[in-house]
């Protein structure tokens, strides 16, 4: 009884000198940055992040329920959804989608892919890789006479929504026939299991196309393409392209934070990039845990655009998180 | 196996006050604890019937066999995970069955008595390997042996042929309806196998000797003394592996290609119940149809796994329980 007593009494003492917590769940694909910032975090102003990646739905349900401190979505949370359940809603970080091909002997980057054609690979409607449509755009390549076999997520993904949006935004039949969301009816192909199962799945099958998150391409040294924007310009997948699509996104129009950087105007901008989303209760239940989060956050913003792009996620644009800062000011009631 | 130990007459002491006051509150404890399991059971049933009720509302009957499964359009039907599960389950009977018996005659019948229990134990242990190994392993070296040598062989051999053609047709993933039956059919070997050696074993030697003594060959005594003897119960194992094989979530995600379209090709992807849920569930939002429609899934599978378990207990009951 006495060991127990003491036992407790020194976990009171130690209390609170102890890091403080602060919980979050939700999207798989900013959850490496997140666990970075939240060890660096820790170290420098001993806010101990504990994050749950368990996908962006479950994020919204959690936060919506109010058992976490935040929540994290790679899909934003339309309007009227965020009045309801009274949460704010920010970016943290930009991330990029790439294709990766299967072709042998060929290079990363030397294939030049249009957005119409992507989406029709993944309609099925065009199955085989020296297709006159797609041999159009690549004079020079020796596209070998080879079946497309796609490879998707089968598991619902925050990457299979912004892939998604970038096909229906590119190809009206892909809007009406399939649409965007993070699983979808594909027409073709086969499913694989989180970013690394796509990878595999294409590394082991000759003529394989898939998409996946440009990190896990890079780390991976996968064998992306060229993608052609919006401007009409063929692009490589490079951290340039992605911030150059990041700064031609319309942030002061767009409600909610929820920009669209899918197709960007930009002459050099990859196509496919996307923000994350951080939500936020409005009305928190306890105050000091919300100031810890904001607290975070507005660290990780400060310090963390370095550890962001070693992970090669793109860093937020200076005035959006000055307009984020303003939001957490103004919005969070204490 | 589950060899039924006659239920012993109540014991009845003759206690003191403090005794039966301290009989009276285990005898409630015990009961508590065995109603509790029904109950629980009774909850699972009903809460998923009640999260899947939405979804049954919505598409009706027509829920089971609708084939289309749509996020977007938020139509969804059971179709082909349904479809998936049952093929790929009685696929991997079909495979595990005969090597199962293959196993247990050579444990019981032929094997060298000291070479009997580690060959026993090794396959008890297969049976405690984790699924995500079995899935890891079909990912990594099943898969590209079916994409680069199995599968084109029988897609080129037997792809053109009538009839049967139609079963084996399509570009070679490695993965698909067929990889996933062969993993399958490897998880539930152990079971089977281990069921039908204990069976076997219970079958009384005097009537193995008596068809000796009339010259009959091994290979005769197990056809037409062991099997006869121990029918029932066999069927009862396989059942048990069919349960397994039903519910196998990880090891099949990985290989079976995920695809929610109906693939009359063995080598065509396809989705199972376990498999669908487990991959949609952590991006489906609460209070949509899409959720509703796991919890649906859920419901299914939990029936249908009810039906063959119930079968495979009613069928291992040792003879003598059912006279």
């Amino acid at each position: 009884m006495k060991t127990l007593t003491l036992a407790l009494a020194t976990m009171l003492v130690a209390g609170p000198v102890a890091a403080q917590q602060i919980t979050g769940a939700g999207a798989t694909f900013p959850a490496p940055v997140y666990a970075k910032w939240g060890e660096a975090a820790k170290a420098a102003i001993g806010i101990e992040l504990n994050y749950q990646a368990i996908g962006s739905g479950g994020g919204q349900n959690q936060i919506m329920n109010r058992t976490v401190d935040f929540g994290a979505s790679d899909a934003p949370v339309d309007g009227p959804k965020l009045t309801e359940n009274k949460l704010l809603q920010f970016p943290t970080v930009m991330g990029a989608v790439v294709p990766i091909v299967n072709l042998p002997g060929i290079e990363a980057n030397a294939v030049k892919l249009t957005g119409p054609v992507l989406a029709d690979i993944y309609a099925g409607k065009i199955s085989k890789w020296n297709d006159p449509r797609i041999a159009e755009t690549n004079a020079g390549v020796a596209l070998p006479n080879l079946a497309i076999a796609p490879v998707y997520r089968a598991d619902g993904s925050g990457t299979t929504y912004v892939f998604t949006s970038y096909l229906s935004a590119v190809s009206a039949d892909w809007k009406d026939k399939v649409g965007a969301a993070t699983s979808v009816k594909w027409p073709a192909g086969n499913g694989a299991k989180g970013n690394d199962g796509v990878a595999a799945t294409v590394k082991q099958v000759r003529g394989a196309i898939g998409y996946v998150e440009n990190a896990y391409a890079t780390q991976n040294k996968l064998t992306t393409t060229q993608l052609r924007n919006k401007a009409g310009a063929f692009v490589a997948p490079t951290l340039a392209a992605f911030s150059s699509a990041a700064e031609s996104g319309d942030w002061k129009g767009a409600k909610n934070y929820a920009v669209n950087l899918i197709d960007t105007a930009g002459p050099t901008s990859w196509p496919i990039v996307s923000a994350t989303f951080i939500l936020l209760p409005q009305d928190p239940k306890d105050a000091a845990r919300s100031h810890a989060v904001i607290k975070f956050f507005d660290w990780a913003y400060n310090n963390g655009s370095a550890i962001a792009s070693g992970l090669e996620y793109i860093p937020l644009p200076k005035s959006v998180q000055d307009a984020v800062r303003v939001s957490w000011k103004s919005d969070i009631k204490n | 196996m589950s060899q039924s130990v006659a239920s012993p007459k109540p014991f009845v002491v003759a206690s003191g006050k403090s005794g039966s006051a301290g009989d009276a509150i285990f005898a409630a404890a015990a009961k508590i604890s065995g109603v509790f399991v029904l109950v629980l059971l009774g909850a699972i049933i009903v809460s998923l019937f009640i999260g899947g009720w939405p979804s049954f509302r919505a598409f009706g009957l027509r829920f089971l066999t609708e084939a289309d499964w749509d996020p977007v359009q938020n139509v969804f039907g059971a179709g082909v995970p349904v479809y998936g599960t049952l093929i790929t389950s009685v696929l991997a009977i079909i495979m595990a069955v005969p090597l199962a018996f293959g196993i247990a005659f050579y444990l019981t019948e032929l094997a060298p008595i000291w070479f009997r229990r580690p060959v026993g134990t090794a396959i008890e242990l297969l049976a405690a390997v984790p699924s995500i190994i079995y899935g890891m392993w079909g990912f990594f070296m099943i898969v590209p042996l079916m994409s680069q040598y199995v599968q084109p062989t029988l897609i080129d051999a037997l792809g053109d042929l009538p009839l049967i053609g139609g079963l084996f047709q399509g570009p070679p993933f490695g993965t698909g309806i067929f990889t996933a039956a062969l993993i399958l059919a490897v998880m539930i070997l152990p079971f089977i196998a281990a069921t039908m050696r204990d069976v076997f074993q219970t079958v009384p030697p005097v009537f193995k000797e008596s068809a000796y003594g009339l010259g009959c060959t091994t290979w005769e005594v197990m056809r037409s003394i062991v099997i006869p003897y121990t029918r029932v119960s066999v069927v009862g194992g396989i059942m048990l592996g069919l349960g397994r094989a039903l519910g196998e979530t990880m090891a099949v995600t990985f290989v079976i290609g995920n695809t929610n379209r109906l693939s009359t090709s063995l080598f065509g992807p396809g989705n199972t119940i376990a498999s669908i849920v487990a991959l949609e569930f952590p991006e489906s939002q609460s209070g949509s149809l899409k959720l509703s429609s796991l919890l649906a899934l859920g419901f299914i599978l939990f029936v249908i796994s009810f039906i063959v378990l119930a079968i495979s207990r009613t069928l291992l009951r040792p003879a003598g329980a059912k006279s």
